[in-house]
This record gives C-alpha cells, structure tokens and sequence, in this order.
C-alpha cells in the first residue's frame, strides 16, 4: 500500500521574485524578470536579455556563513540554497542540531543541469597558467553536480537519501517525483525535492549558438519570452531555483502542518530520440504517454483536470505541445483545461524549470487562481485551432482548482509528468 | 620579520576559518589548528593560500606536513621569508 504524499513547504528564487509571498504577487500580476544584461551584448550574444533573480549580499548571510562565502562563487548553489532553506522552514522542519544525530527520516532531491560553472571556469583559468595548487579547498564542492544536494544536505543535517538528478528541462519535475516514489515507498518520511541552475553567460552560450533562444528583443526585454505566440521567436534563458517539502500525510498530519496539495503520483518516460525525437525535439508519441500513465500512476481521469502547468518554452514547438496535450487528454476547444506558462514571465530557467514552474502551478492549487500569460496577445493560430482561447487567460483568473498537472520536457527527449491535488 | 609580527598577521587569517561554535579567543600559538580549534582539514589549503599571498612565499607539499600549530606556521613562514 502506497504511502500517500503531500506538499508542507514552498521556497522559491525567480527572476520576477524571491520568496513565496514576492512571487505570488508577481504571477498574479504577470510582472516579468526579464532584463537586458550588457555582459551578453559584449561578449556578442546574439540574445542579450534573460532571467536573473535578485539577491542582496544582506540576503545572501541569512544562508551562509562568511566562511561559506570566502571564495564562493556559485549561483546555482546560492539560488537552490536559499529556496531549499525556505521550504524547510516553510514547513517548520528544523535542521538537526549540530552534535546530534542527522536527521534519519528526511532526504533531498536537488537537481541541476550542471554546477558552479562561473566557479569551473575560475578553476579552469588558474589551472592552465600551471596554477593547480591554487584552486582551494572548496572547488570540488562548487562544482560538482551534486554540489548544491551536498550544500543542503550539511545546513539541514539529512541523513536519508542526498542526491542530485539531471535530465535537462525535466529537472525539476522529476525531482519532485523521485522523492514522491521513496516517501510513497516508505523509505523516507520528508524530501525536500526540487531543482536549481546557475545564470549567464557560460551556461546560456551553448543555447546561443544554437539559435534557439531569442534576438528579436534586446531592446523590448519583458516582451522576449512569448510562449503559445504567434510571433515567438526562441526562448529568453533564465535561472533560479524551487524547493518543493514532500512529506507523508500521516507525519503532517501528526506535525499539524499546513498542506498545500498532495502529490498524487505521475510518469517520467522517453522518447529514446527515436521517430521524430532527438537530442533537441521530442518524439510526440512518449510526450502523449507520458501524460496518460502520469494519469493513470495519480488514479484519475483526464476530466478532472482543471488546469496545465506547461512547459511552453517560447519556441515554434508550443503548438506540438498543445496538440500533445490535446491528443493525450482527449479533450480540444472549451473543454480543454485552464492552461498557462510561467516561461513569458521568467523565461525558460532550464534545470530549475520544472521547479520553479511546480511552485508556480501548487500556489494557484492552493490559492485558486490561474495567473495571465503574458506576451500572447497573438495567440498561434495552431494553438486556436485546437482549444479556446478563452483557456490560455491572458488576465488573471480567480477561480478553484481541484486537480492539476506540470510537465517538462527536456535535451535528450525526455518528459516528466506530476499530478497535484488540492486536499 | 619577527615571529610576534608573523603572529600578528597570521592570526587573523586563521581567525577567518573557526567553526561558528570556536571563539575567536581561542586561538594561541600553541593551538592545534584541527584538534583543538576544530578547523575542517580541507581548509588547510585554504590557510596556506592566504598566508602565501599575505607574506608573498611559498608552501611546498613538505610543509603543510609539518603544519600543525600556530607555532609550526611561524616557523615555516620566518624560514620562508628569510629565504626570500
């Protein structure tokens, strides 16, 4: 018998807010993140906007000691640090004291594409001039995947699993949902799940020269990210982090937490680039299964579905999405559900997306609401052809929501798929 | 240079890496840098790196062996320097 899971605390880094309360009140308002950064522009990117949260060095010593910060220069850590910390006093879990044992019952799942670039490229500099002595002792921690897993791992003193996943822009999603499957297990009674990814330029490059991100905005930044637009162009990269505390219900219910939603299961597959999937597409195919055995693992129909936290990054392939969700749910026109994507907002924070955007879609659970999607005033006419556009809300909808869904979709052709439920 | 100059560079710079739960007042020149003020050992690249660039010298791998105590640093730096 499957243990039944539940989400006790929130934290979130976003461009357009740090902190669940500044966050809330930006989706709700559609108030973007997204800037122009003059850094991009001199190293010849040829897009030159992107997502960046705002942290104050003040902020930065409420999570870290200077000791901690003496040579650190990792934002990806410093991001998943600062959400990870929020959601486990969000939920009131203190870390274990410092002479004590570590706390047995509670793990992490903390995933990221990669760690500590800025800090690896440091390391990098002083080791080709001959200089390898001079790297420090805290090069590995930074810049290993599972640096930020480590990170928390110490402030809290977790002695269940402590781990980083990795699987591109499904990061974050499938976070939440290897720690769902060991509290369900029951091997762990608490996971702080969620996901982080460093900003600039040595992390965004590589999508540059690609051409998949956008340079039609550089002078026009907050209207860059355009998912389910006509005129989308490429996506905005951005960065950040979300944490998201899964516990089991009967450990909240004996703590007395607060329940934001409970977690009712859901699918991670791929497409394995086979058919029309690559390293770069997805194959259309495992997308739709993925999004119906996510259904089946969560014990619902796709009626019940009130609303879709999408992936919709802002690329000519948001109306592959749809139809994807159109197709797999059985349902087009006025029935399809609410949908929106947090991405016109922050742009696509990559590893950190898939968390950042679960936050996103439980406070509207929780809250009942559906945010604005922001910079589709043209919707697609492929994304219209198929649902409604009175379903892609353009203003801020205050309205309950029972059940809701968040998908990513990532490099490598691989979907994760989770089912929220408000309880 | 003096080993009570020596001392009095040098002390700040160990004072940067005490676990939050060692006072700052702890330390002497008779302070076993790991065993008694508690310094993580990974950080004792970190304390050679900062006194190389404070007394502008050099710690070969011989030398951090013999790194123990506050007093062990002084007389590696004071040879060090006199090198120089």
């Amino acid at each position: 018998m499957k243990k039944r899971v539940v989400i006790t605390g929130l934290g979130i880094v976003a461009p357009n807010g740090v902190g669940v309360p500044q966050f809330t009140e930006a989706i709700k308002k559609g108030v973007s993140g997204i800037a122009f950064y003059p850094q991009l522009r001199a190293l010849n990117f040829s897009c030159q906007i992107g997502g960046i949260p705002t942290i104050s060095e003040e902020k930065k010593r409420d999570y870290f000691t200077e000791l901690q910060l003496k040579n650190f220069n990792s934002s990806g850590i410093l991001y998943g640090v600062i959400a990870g910390m929020d959601a486990m006093r969000d939920a009131g879990i203190s870390p274990s004291e410092k002479n004590k044992a570590p706390l047995w019952d509670l793990g992490i799942v903390f995933g990221t594409g990669t760690s500590g670039v800025d800090k690896f490229r440091e390391a990098i500099y002083k080791l080709d001039e001959g200089n390898v002595r001079r790297l420090g002792s805290t090069t590995v921690g930074q810049t290993m995947a599972s640096g930020i897993s480590a990170y928390l791992g110490g402030m809290i003193g977790a002695g269940n699993a402590v781990t980083t996943n990795s699987s591109a822009c499904a990061t974050g999603t499938e976070a939440i949902l290897m720690g769902y499957e060991r509290i369900a297990s029951g091997q762990a009674n608490q996971m702080l799940c969620g996901s982080t990814s460093d900003d600039g330029p040595y992390v965004w490059g590589g999508f540059d020269a690609m051409k998949v991100i956008t340079y039609k905005h550089n002078d026009t930044p907050t209207e860059g990210s355009r998912p389910m637009s006509a005129s989308a162009s490429g996506f905005v990269p951005g960065s950040g982090a979300g944490a998201l505390l899964l516990e089991s219900l009967e450990s909240a219910q004996e703590r007395g937490a607060t329940i934001y939603a409970e977690v009712l299961g859901g699918a991670i597959n791929s497409g394995g680039q086979r058919g029309e999937g690559s390293m770069t597409a997805p194959n259309s195919e495992a997308v739709q299964k993925c999004i119906k055995e996510a259904l089946v693992a969560a014990g619902i129909a796709a009626s019940e579905l009130d609303y879709i936290n999408g992936h919709l990054t802002a690329t000519i392939k948001d109306s592959v999405e749809i139809a994807n969700w159109s197709e797999a749910l059985d349902r087009r026109g006025t029935d399809f559900p609410y949908i929106n994507s947090l991405k016109g907002m922050v742009g696509h924070c990559l590893a950190a997306s898939g968390s950042v955007e679960a936050v996103s879609a439980v406070l509207q659970l929780q809250q009942g609401f559906v945010f604005p999607n922001v910079n589709c005033e043209d919707l697609h006419p492929e994304i219209t052809q198929r649902i409604a556009s009175e379903r892609i809300p353009r203003q801020l909808i205050q309205t309950p929501l029972q059940t809701v869904a968040k998908a990513s979709f990532g490099f490598g052709d691989v979907n994760a798929c989770v089912i929220f439920r408000k309880i | 240079m003096t080993s009570e100059r020596i001392y009095e560079k040098l002390l700040p710079i160990i004072q940067t890496y005490l676990p939050e739960d060692v006072s700052k007042e702890a330390v002497n020149r008779e302070s076993d840098l790991t065993r008694e003020l508690n310094i993580n050992s990974a950080h004792l690249v970190d304390i050679v790196l900062d006194v190389e660039d404070q007394f502008d010298i050099e710690f070969a791998n011989e030398d951090m062996e013999q790194l123990r105590t506050l007093n062990d640093a002084i007389g590696i730096i004071m040879r060090k320097v006199g090198e120089r």
